[in-house]
């Protein structure tokens, strides 16, 4: 295993769905059970039984909107406001108004939620104005119940191969893919009428305060791959200047968790053991209070869960412990830590892109359409924000049904032979060398440099001096990457995907001078928000130079109304003094 | 520049006993999100060949005979 050897093969199919993880199970299930006749790939970079963010399970649907709890129009309005009004409401409303079904789908897929003693599902609120968060304290059979339907419906799944480009044809149009086998760095070349992008969040932009490449917070195997293919193919990527920036347990990669932990009691305090937010639904405005308190005097900050009782905290520990983040048990046991004796101390995460917790993404609409005829993405991935694993889900079904008719429609877009050459020499560079440097070291590096100038709060000059470095990186990630065995190379392929993100994400922070999104984009010499000049989306391409190109993209018009006195509902996240000494 | 082999300490552990690689199982190298397990052609048995781990612990949970522990890896333990 892993000797490099050479070879191509090609298959074709109706519809390509890349990535595994939450959204590509859901988009091809989806597409076969529309179409039975429809031939559909599914491609994972890992393995499908255990791959993506949801790889242990989940803890939770964060953004449910269940009948008696909460309506779509409500929460609509509530995502709208969390994401400062940066929202084109017709794929959020669309979400909303589906969502409950795909609940039930999964409840009967076998995958259980927590219900109360009359049998209805048991809704949490954790937002700051509705209730949304639907527990799932057996959600470790996620991925189990997931792979029981790919059987069932017969998707052909394709494990341990790498999506390294999209094909497209004369006419722009999605022609398929070129993938690389993670073992044997055999080509695949896949042609498709349709393709679907479900490759997860760029989670390995930033890098973790412990040093460790593999320490992130979301599942390391997403380094963006999907933020670069869709670039490279010429799609529109919106806001990636809103950063994912999350609170975490300080050098544990898991969330603190306010939404498992915050129905029972628990809550983020500072080094005095008090409130300082309202409300610890996780948006660029509370994480800039967090990064204020961090700062301040009163810092570091905590999770406060020692003032319950006993049996309570054991409570939350058996779903802490047990789904989403299994080794957090250990990480405290080393440490002797003990929710029940102490605060325990949190950190903020590294950078990265992700819609799934803030609105970096690809570009699409509510049929996950991205701006490319054919494309599709759904998940982390794709712009609609905030859409967290129900989201993913959601939108994975959505593009699931929509690409399963578009092909229909369509025959094969034309290939370019040359392309596939060309491509083949790209991916195989770092191995055509006796010695360089390895992909480690330049992952290190860019990501470093990463830390060091995109980092909010953002400065033009520190963002600047990014890019010229990322340059130099690049020069050696070009001309001197060496890669000694099919493994390797799949990590000298991911760094690539991760220099592509940092260039996308110093271009963007550039673009928007102004200040939004709290922490995410909170811009030192634009202070504040500029509602003349960019309430508006902001759209990175690629431009004909090869670097990215910036456009606006005006706000669909509402569909639910925000009133004035609403608006800034997200702001007022800090409890005042006299209060907290209450 | 001419590439040093520099020493690392590994988080995931198999108890060579227990693991059952060398009767054909291949499950938590399967089920690596990360890719990082191998069969070693020594021993049979399964071991962590690329120090790249999310500590997520498929390799443990999927494991048939207990053989594998995930620890947090040091930089951040």
């Amino acid at each position: 295993m892993d000797e490099i050897r050479s070879g191509i093969s090609e298959v074709q199919c109706d519809v390509l769905v890349i990535g595994g993880g939450t959204a590509g199970p859901m988009a091809a299930i989806r597409a076969r059970k529309k179409n039975p006749k429809a031939n559909v790939i599914l491609l994972e970079k890992a393995n499908v039984k255990r791959s993506g963010a949801i790889s242990m399970g989940m803890d939770g649907l964060n953004n449910t909107v269940i009948p008696g709890y909460a309506t779509p129009e409500q929460y609509t309005k509530e995502i709208t406001i969390a994401n400062d009004g940066i929202v084109d409401q017709a794929a959020v409303y669309k979400y909303a108004q589906n969502c409950y079904d795909i609940i039930q789908e999964l409840d009967r897929f076998g995958i259980r939620f927590q219900k109360n003693q009359n049998g209805d599902y048991d809704v949490k609120k954790v937002h700051h104005i509705g209730t949304y968060v639907l527990p799932m304290p057996n959600g470790e059979t996620v991925k189990k119940a997931l792979y029981r339907q790919l059987k069932r419906e017969r998707v052909l799944i394709s494990n341990r191969f790498m999506a390294t480009r999209l094909l497209t044809g004369k006419d722009g149009r999605v022609a398929g893919a070129i993938c690389v086998n993670t073992r044997s760095a055999e080509f695949l070349v896949i042609r498709a009428k349709a393709v679907i992008l479900c490759m997860g969040a760029a989670g390995r932009l930033g890098l973790p305060t412990s040093g460790y490449l593999y320490g992130t917070y979301e599942n390391a195997a997403n380094s963006g791959d999907g933020y670069a293919m869709a670039y490279h193919a010429g799609a529109g990527l919106a806001n990636l200047e809103c950063y994912q920036i999350n609170p975490l347990i300080k050098d544990y990669n898991g969330p603190a968790c306010a939404y498992v932990a915050g129905p029972f009691g628990g809550y983020t305090a500072n080094n005095e053991g008090r409130r300082f937010i309202e409300c610890d639904y996780w948006s660029g405005q509370m994480m800039q209070e967090f990064y204020n308190e961090l700062q301040s005097g009163k810092g570091p900050v905590f999770l406060k869960l020692n003032h319950l009782a006993p049996e309570t905290v054991t409570e939350i520990e058996r779903v802490l412990h047990i789904v989403e983040r299994p080794t957090r048990g250990r990480f405290h046991s080393n440490r002797g830590t003990d929710y029940k004796d102490e605060m325990i101390e949190m950190h903020i995460s590294e950078i990265g892109f992700c819609s799934g917790h803030s609105a970096s993404g690809v570009y699409v609409d509510e049929n996950a359409r991205t701006t490319v005829a054919g494309l599709y993405a759904a998940g982390d991935m794709a712009s609609v924000p905030h859409n967290y694993m129900l989201g993913a889900f959601t939108n994975g079904a959505f593009a699931g049904e929509d690409a399963v008719d578009f092909v229909k429609e369509v025959d094969y877009a034309d290939i370019d032979a040359e392309a596939i050459i060309k491509e083949q020499e790209r991916v195989l560079a770092p191995t055509q060398r006796a010695d360089g440097i390895p992909p480690n070291q330049v992952e290190y590096k860019a990501r470093r440099l990463v830390n060091d100038y995109l980092q909010p709060p953002k400065v033009t000059r520190k963002m600047q001096l990014a890019q010229r470095r990322f340059e130099e990186v690049r020069d050696d990630m070009n001309n001197a990457m060496v890669a000694r065995d099919s493994h390797e190379l799949m990590r000298a392929l991911e760094v690539q995907s991760i220099l592509d993100c940092a260039d996308m994400a110093a271009a963007a922070s550039l673009y928007r001078t102004e200040s939004r999104w709290g922490l995410y984009h909170n811009r030192v010499e634009y202070p504040g928000r500029d509602n003349d000049n960019w309430f508006c989306h902001t759209i990175l391409t690629k431009g004909p130079d090869g670097k990215p190109a910036h456009a606006k993209k005006p706000i669909a018009p509402y569909i639910i109304e925000i009133e004035e006195h609403e608006r800034d509902a997200y702001y007022k996240q800090r409890i005042v003094a006299s209060e907290a000494a209450e | 520049m001419p590439l040093a082999n520099t020493a690392t300490s590994v988080p995931v552990v198999v108890d060579e006993v227990k693991c059952i690689a060398d009767k054909g199982c291949t499950v938590c190298v399967d089920v690596c999100p990360l890719d990082v397990l191998r069969i070693s052609d020594l021993t049979g048995k399964a071991y962590m060949k690329y120090d790249e781990c999310w500590y997520c612990m498929p390799c443990e949970a999927d494991c048939p005979t207990g053989a594998v522990t995930v620890n947090i890896p040091y930089l951040l333990k």
